[in-house]
Parts: C-alpha cells; sequence; structure tokens
C-alpha cells in the first residue's frame, strides 16, 4: 500500500515524446484515478533524462527505480504492480549492457556518469556576482595555496604533469607554455587571457566568465606567480557585455577583498588584471594577431618564432592561454595532477567542455571527459537527431574543423582522434546536421566565414578562399563541372600548405573532408545538377502533382510572383520560367500536390 | 567587503561562508528559506530569464514565501532557457526548464507550497568535481 508520497517521473524530451511517452502520462494517469490513487501519486512530465536510446524512460520517487523501453500498455502493470503492491516490474528494468544485471536504483547507472564537471564546476551554482560564493566554493584557495605552499617552479610542474592541455584549439601542453615564460628574463612580463571566442556556435568562454569569472581571475593570477608577472590581461570581444560586465565586477570585489592588487594575502605577491577589447574578428584569436590588437595594431598574425611566450604584448614574455584552459587550473592544484591525468585518454587529459549545437534535440553546453565518443554526445547527452531525422555529420572544431559522419561515431574524441580522422577539436564548437543538410552548401557556409574573416595579408587565404567560394557558388547553381572539383582540391591543398596563420592553414578544412566523406554529393551537383538534400535552390523545380491537386487555389493566391495557374477545381501548374521557387506554394498546400525534385 | 590578508584570513572566511551557504542549502530549520536560483547568462537573459526572476521576487513577497532569489550562470541545458533551480529546505535541488511567468506560478503555488512536482522538470543528467563539497 502507498505509505508516503510518490511521484512518476514521464520523459517529455522529445526522443520520448516521438516514441509515444504522452500517450504513458495519459494511461498512467487514468490508472491511478481509477485505483482512487491520482491525489496521492503524482505523475510528471520532466525534460530529457538523456538516455532517448533506451526511450520512452519512467522513473519512480522516491525509490528511484528507472524503467526503460516502457509502453503505454506497460502503464496497468506498473501501477498495479509497483505502485499498489510496492513489487518492482522486473522486466522494464534497465539491464546493464556489461555485467547483465538488472539495474534496481538508477543511482547505479553509469550513463549519468557521461558528463563531469571541472571548468563549468561553478557555472549555474554561484552567483558570479557575489566573491562570497566563490570563496565558499574554493575560489582562490588554489591561489593561496600556490603562494604559501609551493615555489613557482613546483606549480608549473604540476600543471605539465597533469597533462593539461590548451583549450582553445591547437592543444599546445599548458605547462609547458607556462615553464617557457617563465624561464625567459626581463623586466616585465604579461598574463594574457584568450577571451576572442570566435568560432560560430562555440559559447563556453563566455559562459564560464558569465558564470564564474573568478576561476578565470584566480588562475590567471596563479599564472602570474609562476611565470614572474604581476600584470594580467583579459582580450575579450566587445559584443559579450554581460562576461565583461560580471569580469569587471568580479576583479572589483577581487580587489576589494584583497585577492588582487598589492601584496596578496600577506605574502609580496602583486597582481592585476585589466581588460582589453576586442572588435570581433575571428583571426585575432590567433596569439600573434591578438597581441597586436592590444598593441592597438592591425589584427594580423605575424610568423612564429618568436613565440608570445619569448616577444609577445609590447614585445615583453606573455603567457596566452584561453579562458576554458585557465578555468582548469584551480581544481588541478587542489585535486593535484594524479587526480586531473586519471581522467581522459593517453594523451588528452581531463574534461572539455563541448557547444552542443545545430539538429540536435537538447541543444547545450557538455562537460564530458576526453575520450567519450561522439555518438555518446550526440545521442545520449544531446537526445538525438531532432524531428526523428537521420543523423548525417558533425562540425567539430568550427570553420576551422572538418566534417565527421556515422563512420566516426564511435570515435573516442581527444585532440590526436579528431585530426587524424580529419577535423580538429577547435574551441569545442560541436555542430550537428540532419540527413536534410547539403554538405556542398555547408562546406560553402563555413568557407564564406573564412572569407569574410580572412585578415588578408597572405595571398593564399586572401584570393585561395575566394576562389575557392566562387567555385562553390557555381556548383550550387548547378553550373559546376567536374574539373571545378579537381580545381578545389588543389587550392584547398595549396592553401593549407601556404597561408602563416592557423586561420589559413586550417579554412580548406570544411571543403575538403566534405570532399572526403561526401563526393557523392559534390558530383550528384557537378555530374546530373542535382542537389540530393534538395537545398540548393537553383537546382530545384516545383512542380503540381495532378492526382492530388483539387483546384483550391491557394497555392496561387499565396504565390508572389504568380508564377501558378488554374481555374478553380481545376489542375493548377507553376510555370517554371517565373518560379522563384520560395516554396510558400508547397507550404500552403493542404494535399500535398507540390512536389519538389 | 572584509579584507583578506593571510591565508588565515581566507581559510576562516571560506568557512564562515560555507557554513553560511549550507546552512541556506540545507536549512537548519525546516520551516527556513526556499532558494530559487535563474540562470542568467547572455542565452538566459534572451529568452526571458530577467523577467522570470522579476516575477518570482515580487510574486514571493507578496505571496509571503520566504525566500531567496539570486542570479547564476548558464546551468548548460540551453535547450530548455530559462532555467530556473528551486531548493526546498532539506531537499535537494530541482531544475525547471521553459519557466515563463505562468510556469512560475504554477512552480510557487504547487512545488514551493505544497511540495508537489510539476511537469518541466530537468534530471540531472552530469557529475560535478563539487559534489563531494555539497553532499559534505
Amino acid at each position: 500500500m502507498v505509505t508516503q508520497k510518490m511521484n512518476i517521473m514521464v520523459c517529455g524530451g522529445t526522443g520520448c515524446k516521438s516514441s509515444n511517452s504522452e500517450l504513458i502520462v495519459t494511461e498512467l494517469r487514468r490508472e491511478l484515478q481509477e485505483n482512487g490513487l491520482a491525489d496521492e501519486v503524482q505523475v510528471v512530465q520532466t525534460g530529457c533524462f538523456g538516455f532517448c536510446e533506451k526511450g520512452p524512460v519512467v522513473k519512480i520517487l522516491p525509490d528511484n527505480t528507472f524503467y526503460v523501453t516502457v509502453t503505454p500498455e506497460d502503464a496497468h502493470e506498473i501501477i498495479a504492480e509497483h505502485i499498489i503492491k510496492g513489487r518492482k516490474v522486473h522486466r522494464l528494468l534497465f539491464k546493464d549492457p556489461v555485467t547483465e544485471e538488472y539495474i534496481n536504483d538508477s543511482k547505479g547507472m553509469n550513463f549519468y556518469k557521461k558528463q563531469l564537471r571541472i571548468a563549468l564546476r561553478n557555472c549555474g551554482f554561484i552567483n558570479p556576482e557575489n566573491i562570497d560564493e566563490a570563496i565558499a566554493r574554493d575560489g582562490y584557495a588554489a591561489l593561496a595555496k600556490c603562494l604559501t605552499e609551493y615555489t613557482p617552479a613546483e606549480v608549473v610542474d604540476i600543471i605539465k604533469k597533469s597533462g593539461l592541455r590548451g583549450r582553445g584549439g591547437g592543444g599546445f601542453p599548458t605547462g609547458l607554455k607556462w615553464e617557457i615564460t617563465a624561464k625567459v628574463k626581463a623586466d616585465q612580463k604579461y598574463v594574457i587571457c584568450n577571451a576572442d571566442e570566435g568560432d560560430p556556435g562555440a559559447f563556453m568562454d563566455r559562459s564560464i566568465l558569465e558564470g564564474d569569472p573568478h576561476s578565470v581571475i584566480e588562475a590567471m593570477a596563479i599564472n602570474g606567480y609562476c611565470t614572474g608577472s604581476n600584470k594580467g590581461l583579459v582580450y575579450i570581444r566587445a559584443e559579450y557585455p554581460l562576461a565583461i560586465e560580471r569580469l569587471k565586477i568580479a576583479i572589483n570585489q577581487a580587489h576589494e577583498s584583497g585577492l588582487l592588487g598589492k601584496d596578496i594575502l600577506g605574502t609580496g605577491f602583486d597582481f592585476d588584471i585589466e581588460l582589453r577589447y576586442g572588435a570581433g574578428a575571428f583571426v585575432c584569436g590567433e596569439e600573434t594577431a591578438l597581441i597586436h590588437s592590444m598593441e592597438g595594431k592591425r589584427g594580423e598574425p605575424t610568423f612564429k618564432p618568436p613565440f608570445p611566450s619569448e616577444e609577445g604584448y609590447l614585445g615583453k614574455p606573455s603567457n596566452v592561454n584561453n579562458v576554458e584552459t585557465y578555468a582548469n587550473i584551480s581544481p588541478i592544484i587542489l585535486k593535484g595532477s594524479d587526480w586531473f591525468s586519471s581522467i581522459g585518454t593517453e594523451k588528452s587529459k581531463g574534461t572539455k567542455v563541448f557547444a552542443l549545437a545545430g539538429n540536435v534535440n537538447n541543444v547545450g553546453l557538455v562537460e564530458v571527459p576526453m575520450g567519450t565518443t561522439l555518438r555518446e554526445v550526440i545521442f545520449e547527452i544531446g537526445g538525438g537527431i531532432r524531428n526523428g531525422k537521420k543523423f548525417k555529420a558533425v562540425q567539430t572544431g568550427g570553420p576551422s574543423g572538418g566534417c565527421l559522419t556515422v563512420k566516426h561515431l564511435d570515435l573516442p574524441i581527444d585532440y590526436d582522434n579528431l585530426i587524424a580522422s580529419g577535423s580538429m577539436m577547435g574551441s569545442g564548437g560541436m555542430i550537428v546536421v540532419d540527413e536534410d543538410t547539403c554538405m556542398v552548401s555547408l562546406a560553402k557556409f563555413y568557407l564564406d566565414f573564412t572569407v569574410e574573416e580572412s585578415c588578408g595579408k597572405c595571398s593564399p587565404c586572401r584570393i585561395g578562399n575566394k576562389r575557392m567560394s566562387e567555385i562553390l557558388e557555381t556548383i550550387t547553381k548547378g553550373k559546376g563541372t567536374p574539373e571545378d572539383l579537381d580545381r578545389l582540391r588543389n587550392l584547398g591543398e595549396v592553401i593549407k600548405d601556404t597561408s602563416l596563420c592557423g586561420l589559413g592553414q586550417t579554412s580548406p578544412n570544411p571543403v575538403l573532408s566534405t570532399m572526403a566523406n561526401f563526393m557523392n554529393e559534390y558530383e550528384a551537383h557537378v555530374i546530373d545538377h542535382k542537389c540530393p538534400a534538395g537545398k540548393c535552390r537553383d537546382l530545384m523545380t516545383y512542380r503540381i502533382e495532378a492526382e492530388n491537386c483539387v483546384g483550391c487555389t491557394a497555392c496561387a493566391r499565396v504565390c508572389p510572383v504568380s508564377a501558378i495557374s488554374g481555374e478553380r477545381k481545376e489542375v493548377h501548374t507553376i510555370d517554371t520560367s517565373i518560379c522563384i521557387k520560395c516554396g510558400a506554394c508547397m507550404e500552403k498546400c493542404k494535399f500535398n500536390a507540390v512536389f519538389v525534385s | 567587503m572584509t579584507k583578506v590578508k593571510t591565508l588565515a584570513d581566507l581559510k576562516k572566511l571560506r568557512e564562515d561562508l560555507q557554513e553560511k551557504i549550507r546552512l541556506r542549502e540545507s536549512g537548519e530549520h525546516p520551516e527556513s528559506l526556499v532558494q530559487v536560483k535563474v540562470a542568467m547568462a547572455t542565452c538566459g537573459i534572451a529568452s526571458g530569464a530577467k523577467d522570470v526572476m522579476t516575477f518570482f521576487m515580487e510574486e514571493l513577497e507578496k505571496r509571503g514565501i520566504d525566500a531567496v532569489v539570486t542570479q547564476t550562470g548558464c546551468m548548460g541545458y540551453c535547450y530548455a532557457e530559462p532555467t530556473v533551480e528551486i531548493t526546498l529546505p532539506g531537499q535537494s535541488p530541482l531544475v525547471f526548464g521553459f519557466v515563463n511567468s505562468r510556469k512560475a506560478d504554477e512552480i510557487i503555488e504547487k512545488y514551493i507550497k505544497k511540495g508537489e512536482l510539476v511537469d518541466g522538470i530537468i534530471p540531472v543528467t552530469y557529475q560535478s568535481i563539487n559534489d563531494n563539497q555539497k553532499e559534505g
């Protein structure tokens, strides 16, 4: 019998909804009503549990029973057995694929542990505008530990041993960078935070600065202690007003508390931070361009070496790290390098934050240990593809990255695996596309972004990318030839080899990787002059199927260019020479009579 | 603001603050405060989190409920913004997604007042390195 109040949680995520979870709710409520339990037990619809593979999912509280692949017909048994008699419905329990044991309590399930938040540890927990909450959650404890217990060289050693690599994209070992900066002798050094997050779709740096600015300030001070610098600079894009405001508040509060400024914690260590604003140029995320921009010069990259660690801002040694990299520092100091290096893969340690976007159900920020597979991120955490469509590809690393496909889904994500499969980690943008996406257009979208953002210094990038974009334009217009594909590939390889900075060297990646993985789509465009996904407007024709058309005139009335003619109650026709392919007729037609090919 | 001059100061301050927050979170007195956290990153604000926060502040006071309403950063559930985390005294926090003023009203009337769950709960799908601290 019911002794305490129970709750039945039914997943209302898109994945479970599409497999009838709403009907399960109705059935459960009906069963409860019939048994006079409607007031005692509540049925609640929840957001996605992230276990869509085994959906619909039903969870019973307070005993944490987790039922998987539940059907509306199971409602009766759940109520009759579990709720009334207190016996779990064994056959609906989740069976662990490895141990083959049925799991009674969802706390014993592994999939809950897919995400581990290190960099995002305080995001969404503390009030970012109140330093007290940060301090209560160990804020500045790592700085204090460094200043009082370790020598600068010991701290560098901890970071080196942790295996932390730069989270901005390149994956350069952070400890090594710190060591190089520390070893250079100079009267002034700078600690720079790269908050010029420019990848379309990536927003983890903004979220960290908006949610936990103190983690970055603290880590910059630790870096200052290691490298012998008392001056920190945050290069942040002016398009992030809230992040700037919260960072300013945090810096002020740290000052007032004496955790920035002169003689921090009575140790004689001075450190201060200032902000520098960027105007949102993508290339300024490249460290040498970033430094030039801070100096008031044009944001153009220059040749390395000398590296900024040797000769950076105003010619002085400067340690440039990305926001997410800094956010990892304090936990490493407090929990030790062994703890950190126990997470992740052999050469990529710790976690990575991804901004999951595109045609995926649970768009959001996810932080997973390195080595998690794309499948786990997209299908389990991301809840699968929207509207029940099929997965086609995922673009990682933004415009500098590449497209990965179905065959890469079980690839453990780390720096080296992504590069080996023709993409890259980048800053962690992850854009998922479904079967309705034209890969040629997608490649063109990214390429157009780099054409816009190229600083213009090197001709391969400035002129070459422009030419590639023009060739892609011709192809999507249906005027491409098979020779265009060779030209694209050659051009792409030359640009890769001959550009100075990362932007140019990686800009052809979206084109080259889509060519490698979706050659059939390129061929369809240039040989058959067809777009398999039906997205390239110039390759489409709209027509009305005589069988389905009832002559309601709805399409003719909505056509903006009067391309549709026909009498009432008679079959209509589209004049393709006038049609601008806007698709309005197709949307309006209630009889599925308008087709596109 | 108190000046932190030494390591001992920082440790003491941290303990005091932890105690303060622990009191607020676990509630020594069961009748004590309800805690409402609104995810207020740019994305949350863009989808209406500010209005939701104002609603909670005004309505909780009007309806005579003792509560602390604070802002916080991005919770990561961008698909379900605005998101709000409610902690009833002595209970573990619950996150609600797609909160507008109507949903907020339902949350206040049903969950905060009576402890009844309402639709739209977002299950926790991650672990954080701060979890131990929360329990401890």
